[in-house]
C-alpha cells in the first residue's frame, strides 16, 4: 500500500527514498515533531524545521501479525512495532530481520529503507554493536 | 438552581446477528420505532437526533429523512464505539440548556453481511503513517497496548482470557447473544492467534445490528411508560486518532471520564451496582478498569480474578455478554447503554438481573483505546 505524500508530508517522504529519516523541529520551543504538521502541536508555534533523525530508536511495544487482510495476506507473520526514535517521538513500523521470537519491548533498532512494491518504506532493524554507535 | 434532569425512557435493539433482510437505516427506525413505543412517545415528540456511522457522509441528514424527522437539534459526533455514550452527555446537556425535550439515538450496522469491516482506505493524512505496515485494525492497536501491559505489570495470556470467559458465562444468560457455549480459559489461549497477544477469543464478535436509545427531560417523565433512568453525570474526551500517538499505551481516556462523570453524579466508583464496559477485545476492560480507578495501574487482573466479573460475582459487569459474546455491530456502544438502562428498571429474571441495582456506571471506547466516554446512570 503507497502512502500519499501531501504538503505536510514530501520532505518526509522524500528523505525516506533518500534512505533517511527526516523529522521537524520547533524552533519554539526545540521539541521533535512526528507526523509532520504545519503547526507545533506542543507550543502551537513554530516554525518547524526539518533535519535529519539518527534513524535509530527503542522499541516500546510490538505485535506479530498472524491475520492480515488484502496485499497484506500473504505476508504474516510478521512484526508491528511502535519506535521511540532517538529523539522522542514514536512511530509505527515494521521490525525487519531479526528472528522470531527476538524481538523484545526496549530493544535497540535502526532504520532500513526498504521498498514494498512500488513504496519506499522505513522499516527497522536490531541495532548492530550499539555500544559502538555514536 | 436545580438542573433540568435527563433520563433513558426507551430503549431497543433491532435484530442482531446477522440480517441480510435489514440495512443501516431500517435498523436505525424499527429500533427506535420499538423504543418510543416502549416509552409511550411518538416520532412526533423526537426534537433531536443523534446517530454515528460511516455509512452516509451526513449520518444524522439521511436518517431523519429516512424517519421523517425534521430535528430542532442534529448531533452526528463519531468518536467510533463510545459515540453514543458521548450521544447521552450532549442530550443531557442539551436538555438541562432548555434546547430540547426528546432526544433519540440509534445505530445501526450491516457489517457482517456486507463484509465491509477491513475494506480498503487509501493511506492519506495520517493513515499513510499506518496503514502501509499492514497492521489489522482496530485489533493491532490494542494488541500493542496489550503487550505493553504485559511488559510492564506481568499480565499474561490467562489473565486476560478471564474476560472472554466471564463474558460468555453472562451471555449464557441473555437468549439472544451471538455466542452462548460455555469457554474456558484454555480454549481462549487456544484459539488462533489474531494480533500477539491477543488470540480470536479475546477479540469481539463481527455482527450486524442496530439499537435505539429515547432521552426524555424530566418534565416529560409524568407521560412515559416506563420507568426514567436518570443520566446523573458524564464525560467525555479523546486522547489520539492513531495508535502510536496515544500518550500511554497502558492508561486510557477512562481516567479523565470516569472521574469527570462521577463528580458530575457526585458518587463514588464504591457506590457502582453495575457495570458495564465496552469490551472490544479483553484488554479493553482491564485498561479501562484500571483507568477509571476500579483498581491501580497493573492490577486489572487481581481485580476480575476468581469470577468477580462472572455471574454471582462481586462486580457484575457486562451482564449481556458484551461484545464478546454478546453483540459486536461495529460500534457497539449503544448496547452498553441499553442493558444499563433494563439493569436498573429490574427488567430481567434472576441470574442476569443484579438485585437491587440502583446505580450503573457505562463506560464506551472507540477507535484504538482513542476516544473514552463514560455515563452514570441511576433510579429515580
Ligand atoms: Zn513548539
Amino acid at each position: 500500500m503507497k502512502p500519499v505524500p501531501d504538503a505536510d508530508t514530501k520532505p518526509y517522504w522524500d528523505g525516506i527514498a533518500d534512505g533517511e529519516l527526516r523529522l521537524q523541529r520547533c524552533e519554539g520551543c526545540g521539541a521533535a515533531v512526528f507526523y509532520p504538521r504545519a503547526v507545533c502541536p506542543h507550543c502551537f508555534g513554530g516554525p518547524l524545521r526539518w533535519f535529519t533523525a539518527t534513524g535509530t530508536g527503542r522499541v516500546h511495544s510490538y505485535t506479530v501479525v498472524h491475520r492480515a487482510f488484502g496485499e497484506f495476506a500473504g505476508q504474516t507473520p510478521f512484526t508491528v512495532a511502535l519506535v521511540d526514535l532517538d529523539e522522542g517521538v514514536r512511530m509505527m513500523t515494521r521490525i525487519v530481520g531479526a528472528s522470531r521470537g527476538s524481538v523484545e519491548i526496549g530493544m535497540r533498532v535502526q532504520l532500513t529503507v526498504e521498498q514494498i512494491g512500488d513504496a519506499d518504506l522505513p522499516r527497522f532493524r536490531p541495532q548492530e554493536a550499539p555500544e559502538l554507535q555514536k | 438552581m436545580k438542573k433540568r434532569r435527563a433520563a433513558i425512557v426507551g430503549v431497543a435493539e433491532s435484530d442482531v446477528g446477522r440480517t441480510p433482510h435489514l440495512t443501516v437505516l431500517s435498523q436505525q427506525a424499527l429500533a427506535a420505532r420499538a423504543a418510543l413505543a416502549e416509552a409511550g412517545l411518538t416520532k412526533d415528540s423526537v426534537d433531536a437526533l443523534f446517530t454515528a456511522g460511516a455509512w452516509s457522509w451526513a449520518p444524522t441528514m439521511a436518517l431523519a429523512e429516512y424517519l421523517g424527522i425534521q430535528p430542532a437539534y442534529t448531533d452526528g459526533t463519531n468518536i467510533g464505539g463510545s459515540s453514543f455514550e458521548a450521544h447521552a452527555g450532549h442530550a443531557a446537556a442539551a436538555i438541562e440548556a432548555g434546547l430540547i425535550d426528546v432526544a433519540l439515538i440509534t445505530y445501526g450496522s450491516t457489517q457482517r453481511t456486507s463484509r465491509s469491516r477491513n475494506a480498503p482506505r487509501p493511506a492519506e493524512l495520517t493513515a499513510q503513517f499506518e496503514l502501509p505496515y499492514g497492521l489489522p485494525m482496530p485489533v493491532g492497536g490494542y494488541a500493542l497496548a496489550a503487550m505493553r501491559h504485559m511488559h510492564d505489570y506481568g499480565t499474561t495470556s490467562e489473565d486476560l482470557a478471564q474476560v472472554a470467559v466471564a463474558a460468555r458465562q453472562w451471555a449464557r444468560l441473555n437468549p439472544r447473544a451471538y455466542y452462548r457455549d460455555p469457554i474456558t480459559v484454555e480454549d481462549v489461549v487456544a484459539s488462533p492467534m489474531i494480533c500477539e497477544p491477543l488470540h480470536k477469543l479475546d477479540c469481539c464478535l463481527v455482527t450486524d445490528g442496530g439499537g435505539a436509545v429515547v432521552i426524555a427531560a424530566e418534565d416529560r417523565w409524568p407521560d412515559v411508560a416506563t420507568q426514567p433512568v436518570t443520566i446523573l453525570g458524564h464525560g467525555e474526551t479523546h486522547t489520539h486518532a492513531t495508535i502510536s500517538g496515544m500518550p500511554d499505551l497502558t492508561v486510557t481516556g477512562a481516567a479523565q471520564t470516569g472521574p469527570a462523570a462521577l463528580r458530575m453524579a457526585d458518587v463514588t466508583l464504591a457506590d457502582i451496582d453495575v457495570a458495564e464496559i465496552y469490551d472490544s477485545f479483553t484488554i479493553t476492560v482491564l485498561l479501562t478498569l484500571e483507568s477509571l480507578g476500579f483498581c491501580k495501574p497493573g492490577e486489572g487482573r487481581d481485580f476480575i480474578a476468581g469470577g468477580r466479573i462472572a455471574p454471582g460475582g462481586e462486580f457484575p459487569m457486562n451482564t449481556n455478554g458484551g461484545g464478546l459474546s454478546y453483540t459486536h455491530p461495529g460500534m457497539y456502544g449503544i448496547f452498553l447503554l441499553i442493558e444499563a438502562a433494563r439493569q436498573l428498571r429490574g427488567d430481567f429474571a434472576w441470574a442476569r438481573q443484579v438485585p437491587a441495582a440502583e446505580l450503573a456506571l457505562v463506560h464506551g471506547t472507540g477507535g484504538v483505546l482513542s476516544s473514552a466516554a463514560t455515563v452514570i446512570l441511576g433510579t429515580l
